[in-house]
């Protein structure tokens, strides 16, 4: 059988599927403002740390929306409070229109969330998960039954329907959790790493789902830890590092703004790399240095290479390739994203 | 932008739910109570089943063994009973009490802290006082059970003589609530399993000493207010009675104890949610 296939069902698009959910959030949710999410010098405090410190965005609706940051930066801090299960200690924060402190029933009807740690119930079925589940929105039997085995074939656990949920694989779980993060066809989706653990191939199903929710119109909040995810997904991103916002925008606006064309990077092997940084210095715009390799920031990555031979140092291994995303990264924190 | 948003957000309050309650409570406790039923079916019967013979393990040795060196005593209403049927209504009693207060904090504590599964509830349209009356309700479920199964062993025993003892039943779940809703509350302020202990190191001699194996008047004056003070003696004051239909005003003073205790948990337990499910 082949994934592509069973994932790409078009499932939501389906006019049978756009249940009474849907249609009583339309008529909810519609605020005046254009964002559907609106977040004001939001801060969080635990004790004397300051996990999220003062950071503002708003999101229109249909967006799909990026926080990327290094460990601890705060972003799953941020999506609990989006979600109204954390209490914010600063700022103000509005879901359709709601807060979600004040509203939080209310405003998470609207949600579907893919926690960072998977939170299944390891009591129930894996099939009865999902109902719960749906059960916890007040959805009725009869909408949840069919939709429980449309998820489980989304998320290719028809097989498993019955099993345990201990005895799923990671991934398997990671993908229960998210098709039941689905299961109130949510207008926004609040996904926390959501493609950690999954193999290749089920990442790139998951995007391809993903992108069509986005079609259909369901806002994306999305935290991620490869970049390769990031481009594809988000048309708009926030870095954070330690709770504050350090740049934002576009994926290719980011690049342009914080990276070169190219990078060359170049290995000396892990002794020597740091000796060789400093005779490096130079050439290209910056230079940048890792335990494992040395990045040369420059518009013409050929051009580098020849400078660095012409100061007769030849590197084990050389690559020149665009910048990406990872650079903006690095650039921003100082550290690589994949600690 | 963010001034149209926050009036925006007014309006919504307007249009939604302008319950009090509304960040707390969408009215939907059966969900929880349905998704705690379908977990019993898959859970350990071993631990339910538990649950309900140690009172009955209690009553067959210090009832039968113990009893037999006591012989009768004075029961509630001053005529001669057996010893197994002044103990059995204490136990039940004490039964209710572990029961409730276990389910209400160990084992909220270990959903929320390990198993993490109201964390996963409370992502959707449940509201943390939906979890707590939900969870709340499951407890006097299984303590209904428990209370009826051991008053069903006492008329097998021979302990009942009289109607009113059926009526234990029903206050047992009025003795579990007390406790449920009051433990509730208790654990919001709990953080560690350390901590958690402490509840044990009142609950052990509670049951002792609440005129559970013997009668109050063994105590000094000032002990037998302390005693009274706590929540389980009434309990077993109130048991007692009814199980030889020695039924008198008083009984409603015990009942008063537990409506108080119910009404100020919950009030507590509701005040604490935000700190008990939402950190
Ligand atoms: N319950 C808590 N109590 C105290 N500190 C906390 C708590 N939760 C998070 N923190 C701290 O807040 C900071 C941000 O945590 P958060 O989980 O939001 O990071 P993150 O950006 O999601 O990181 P990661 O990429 O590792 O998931 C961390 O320094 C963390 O230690
Ligand atoms: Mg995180």
């Amino acid at each position: 059988m082949k994934p592509q296939l069973v994932w790409g069902n078009p499932l939501w698009d389906s006019k049978a599927c756009t249940s009474l959910v849907r249609v009583s959030i339309q008529t909810r949710g519609s605020a005046a403002s254009p964002y559907v999410i609106s977040a004001h010098n939001l801060t969080k405090k635990y004790g004397d740390f300051t996990a999220v410190d003062n950071i503002s965005f708003d999101i229109p609706a249909g967006e799909s929306f990026g926080l990327l940051g290094p460990n601890g930066a705060g972003k799953s801090t941020t999506m609990r409070m989006i979600g109204g299960v954390s209490q914010r200690s600063g700022g103000t924060l509005s879901i359709m229109g709601l807060d979600p402190e004040k509203y939080g029933p209310e405003v998470r009807s609207h949600l579907g969330v893919v926690p960072q740690q998977d939170n299944l119930d390891e009591e129930l079925k894996v099939r009865d998960n999902l109902i719960v589940y749906g059960r916890y929105f007040g959805l009725p039997l009869s909408y949840l039954k069919p939709k429980a085995d449309e998820l489980l074939e989304f998320a290719q656990l028809s097989e498993k329907a019955g099993a345990k949920v201990d005895d799923l694989s990671g991934g398997m779980k990671r993908r229960l959790t998210i098709a039941r993060s689905l299961v109130n066809d949510p207008k926004i989706l609040l996904l926390d790493e959501p493609t950690t653990g999954l193999d290749p191939q089920a990442r790139h199903i998951l995007w391809d789902r993903l992108f069509r929710l986005k079609e259909a119109g369901t806002t994306l909040v999305l935290t991620t830890h490869y970049m390769d995810e990031a481009e594809q997904l988000c048309d708009r991103i926030v870095v954070v590092d330690k709770g504050r916002i350090m740049a934002e925008g576009s994926p290719a606006a980011l690049i342009r703004q914080y990276s070169t064309r190219e990078v060359l990077e170049v290995r000396f092997g892990s002794e020597r790399n740091a000796t060789v940084a400093a005779e490096l210095a130079g050439i290209g715009e910056r230079t940048e240095t890792l335990p494992d390799r040395v990045l040369i920031y420059t518009d013409d990555g050929e051009r580098a290479l020849e400078e660095v031979a012409a100061r007769g140092l030849s590197p084990l291994t050389s690559l020149i390739r665009r910048s990406s995303l990872e650079d903006v990264f690095l650039r921003l924190t100082g550290r690589s994203l994949i600690d | 932008m963010s001034t149209v948003q926050s009036q925006g957000s007014d309006t919504a309050v307007g249009r939604g739910a302008v319950r009090p309650l509304a960040g707390l409570y969408s009215g939907n406790a059966r969900a929880v109570i349905s998704r705690g039923l379908m977990a019993t079916k898959s859970s350990n019967w071993l631990v339910m089943l538990s649950g309900f013979f140690e009172p009955v393990l209690f009553l067959l040795s210090m009832g039968i063994g113990l009893g037999a060196l006591v012989g009768t005593v004075t029961g509630p209403d001053g005529s001669p009973i057996s010893y197994a049927a002044y103990i059995a209504p204490a136990l039940l009693a004490t039964s209710a009490m572990n029961g409730a207060v276990y389910d209400s904090t160990w084992n909220v504590f270990f959903k929320m802290n390990f198993a993490k599964l109201y964390q996963g509830m409370l992502y959707t349209s449940l509201g943390p006082l939906d979890v707590a009356l939900g969870e709340i309700f499951l407890a006097l479920l299984r303590g209904l059970l428990y209370a009826t199964g051991f008053t069903a062993v006492m008329g097998l025993m021979g302990l009942v003589t009289t109607p009113w003892a059926l009526l234990m039943i029903p206050v047992s779940v009025v003795i579990a609530f007390g406790f449920a809703s009051f433990g509730m509350a208790i654990t919001s302020f709990m953080k560690t399993f350390q901590q958690m202990d402490w509840i044990n190191f009142v609950m052990l001699p509670m049951f002792l000493f609440s005129a559970t194996f013997y009668p109050l008047s063994v105590y000094p004056e000032p002990i037998q207010w302390l005693i009274q003070a706590m929540p389980l003696w009434h309990g077993v004051e109130l048991l007692r009675q009814l199980s030889v239909g020695a039924v008198g005003l008083g009984m409603l003073g015990h009942l008063a104890y537990y409506l108080v205790m119910i009404v100020l948990g919950l009030v507590l337990t509701t005040a604490r949610l935000r700190k008990l499910f939402l950190r």
